[in-house]
């Protein structure tokens, strides 16, 4: 069964890399762009024997390695 | 005094580190494979700079995970001292021994430069012979240094006077230029709250003799043989186990 995990900064964390990506594609023209944030995009091939089953597998992932709880969230799609 | 220089896969200021120790201040120094499981007889303990895990999914996000991790929180609980320097200071953020986390640069560029640090507490066995609100010029190499806690947690490490260093003018002023990478309210390094846990982004080891630009991070490394060796006695509370 395979897990996406999506870690993101939380929205209150500032984000320089977002801020210059969304710089960069302010200077090709992309004005209608108002903001990026970036983040981090995992795929886990999990043996489980359910959806439930790697969704709780994944998330524990998350919470102890994929992501630091200071600054980031995530969320999962199974 | 024995020091005990932890070596993660990626390390590259333990040698630094080392002869800081030894040649410098004249006292043993051992590394510490990051697969071991004890820290010897150690007196203190130095996490050094690098990229250990090669700053992969985070800094220190890995490094934490490694065996020798469990002696060092003991050793810390115990009231012994540890420092941990830039990345060895993410590695103790990510471990939870101090509070907060790491962010880009706010100029999103790796800072390579000499800096000024405030030394804001000296009752910390890394800061004791420093005088009050003495200001130190010491060098900076990282790309992760920009420091961020929730407010809440910020206010508390302020109130609890836990924020041991703060970037600075040559003069001691706490300004947005003197700032190299946007952490907040300037904070280049913090104690935990017992005090005996120091990390720091600034590099004293790198600046331990005047043949490498400054010899002001030597006072870091005298101030913990003082903790020692018992000339500070009002730390001898800090160093004492909890």
């Amino acid at each position: 069964m395979r897990a996406r995990v999506f870690v993101t900064l939380k929205p209150s964390v500032f984000d320089p890399q977002g801020t210059t990506v969304t710089e960069a594609l302010h200077s090709l023209g992309y004005d209608t762009v108002k903001d990026v944030r970036q983040g981090k995009y995992f795929e886990l091939e999990i043996e489980a024997a359910s959806a439930d089953e790697a969704r709780r597998l994944a998330s524990e992932a998350a919470d102890k390695l994929l992501a630091n709880p200071v600054i980031e969230s995530y969320r999962i799609e199974i | 005094m024995r020091f005990a220089v932890v070596v993660f896969p990626g390390s590259n200021c333990d040698h630094d580190a080392l002869y800081a120790v030894e040649h410098v201040l004249g006292q043993t120094a051992a590394f510490v494979w990051h697969k071991d499981t004890s820290l010897g007889d150690a007196d203190a303990v130095i996490l050094p700079g690098g990229f250990a895990y090669g700053d992969y999914l985070r800094t220190g996000a890995i490094a934490r995970f490694s065996p020798i991790m469990q002696a060092i929180k003991t050793f810390a609980a115990a009231g012994g001292p540890v420092i941990g320097i830039c990345n060895g200071f993410q590695v103790l953020l990510e471990a939870g021994l101090l509070p907060g986390a790491m962010l880009r640069n706010r100029s999103v560029r790796f800072q390579c430069e000499h800096v000024y640090v405030k030394v804001e507490q000296t009752d910390t066995p890394f800061t004791l012979a420093c005088a009050p609100g003495q200001v130190l010029r010491l060098p900076i190499a990282h790309g992760e240094g920009n420091y961020y806690a929730e407010p809440d947690v910020i206010a508390r490490l302020e109130q609890q006077r836990q924020v041991v260093f703060r970037y600075t003018t040559a003069q001691g002023a706490a300004t947005a230029e003197a700032n190299p990478n946007g952490s907040v309210h300037n904070i280049a390094g913090l104690c935990n709250e017992a005090r005996n846990v120091v990390g720091l982004m600034p590099h004293p080891e790198r600046a331990c003799e005047l043949a490498l630009g400054s010899a002001d991070g030597l006072v870091m490394f005298k101030s913990v043989l003082q903790a020692i060796n018992g000339v500070g006695s009002h730390l001898s509370r800090t160093l004492s186990p909890r």
